[in-house]
């Protein structure tokens, strides 16, 4: 009996609401971000959100422990390399040491982004292990998703590194959805109230 | 083709190269800079590693593009006299079985200490994972970064 009732208020709940995140008065520009709150539209919408972070072009850069995963099967980079404060590596053994600003071409060869880095040491936001509900709610926690507001969330799908996900290099797979669907399901999740699963 | 200025051990290099070119090639087959090796050829052995603004880069899959305006540091310059405390400690522990390594052993060893003046065992496995030696004398490596830390500390200099 709980569920339908958890249920029934949550779509009371739901009731229609234009509301802007983060819209500084200096921001006039930004156009506002509509939230409409829909908990069911939501949680299927980060079904598709959740299957593309759970996939290792995504989580391979969110590991759990210090070390980077590599490959589709998420094993532990080779040669071991290190988060380092910034999660730029340490030592003689920095990322952007053998990571290039593109895809070095060939198979197995180190995939290239300017960018190239780990979450940095003091906010890890760790993908690897995380269930759906855990996941969701990290994303829209600020204290665990790089004091990322809605407006950044909004922005991080058209990330770099993020779009790099779909242009992983040769023997890679991809995501399991294009960039534009992934886009479209998470602007789709936090336009919809950023509801987590039950699990 | 492109005619590129590149700064080697201090010196302004001409060079005449399809801007995507491996920065070990140029080094090596063009610019005579053959204590750099290549190894694997994909980043994976640290053979080739060289300094590029004092960072370890693997030069194999760096394009000579991005080495423009750049301090490329190779083995060759590491010191003037082959007397960087690493060089020493190296010859006295005579770390080297084949040598083929051993240069990129070296630059990736000068990183570690200029960053960690006395490093750990956690910071030498941390700094020096990336480099491979298929005659496996990891350990003298370790006692060599270890000796060559005490003597920097004992004032040889770099």
């Amino acid at each position: 009996m709980k569920k339908p009732i958890i249920l029934g208020l949550m779509l009371l709940s739901s009731v229609v609401m234009a509301l802007s995140f983060n819209v500084s008065k200096k921001e006039t520009k930004t156009e506002p971000l509509m939230v409409v709150k829909d908990s069911i539209a939501s949680v299927a919408a980060f079904k598709q959100v959740y299957a593309v972070l759970m996939s290792p072009r995504c989580m391979n850069c969110h590991p759990a422990g210090n070390v980077p995963l590599q490959g589709d099967d998420s094993h532990l980079h080779t040669m071991l390399p290190k988060r380092g404060v910034e999660g730029k590596g340490v030592l003689a053994m920095k990322c952007s040491n053998c990571h290039q600003a593109e895809n070095t071409p060939g198979l197995h060869t180190p995939p290239g982004n300017p960018n190239w880095h780990l979450p940095p040491d003091n906010m890890k936001m760790v993908f690897q292990g995380r269930s759906a509900n855990q996941l969701a709610k990290q994303l829209v926690n600020p204290k665990q998703n790089g004091n990322k507001g809605m407006k950044e969330l909004i922005a991080h799908a058209d990330d770099g590194l993020v779009l790099a996900g779909w242009n992983p290099g040769e023997g890679r797979s991809l995501p399991p959805i294009s960039h534009a669907e992934f886009k479209k399901a998470w602007l789709k999740w936090l336009q919809t109230g950023a509801f987590a699963p039950a699990k | 083709m492109e005619k590129l200025t590149l700064t080697v051990n201090g010196l302004a290099r001409e060079v005449n190269v399809d801007p995507n070119m491996p920065l070990l090639w140029v080094l090596r087959d063009l610019l005579g800079l053959t204590g750099t090796k290549f190894g694997c050829g994909v980043a994976q052995c640290g053979a080739c590693t060289v300094h590029v603004n004092g960072e370890a880069l693997r030069s194999c899959v760096t394009k000579v593009s991005r080495a423009v305006g750049q301090q490329i540091i190779t083995i060759e310059a590491l010191s003037e006299n082959n007397d960087h405390p690493l060089q020493l400690a190296w010859a006295e522990l005579d770390v080297p079985q084949c040598g083929y390594c051993q240069s990129g052993q070296l630059m990736s060893a000068a990183v570690l200490l200029r960053e960690k003046p006395n490093p750990t065992d956690q910071d030498i496995d941390d700094a020096m994972s990336g480099n491979i030696c298929r005659c496996g004398t990891y350990p003298r490596i370790r006692a060599a970064i270890h000796k060559a830390a005490k003597m920097q500390q004992e004032g040889v200099k770099p």
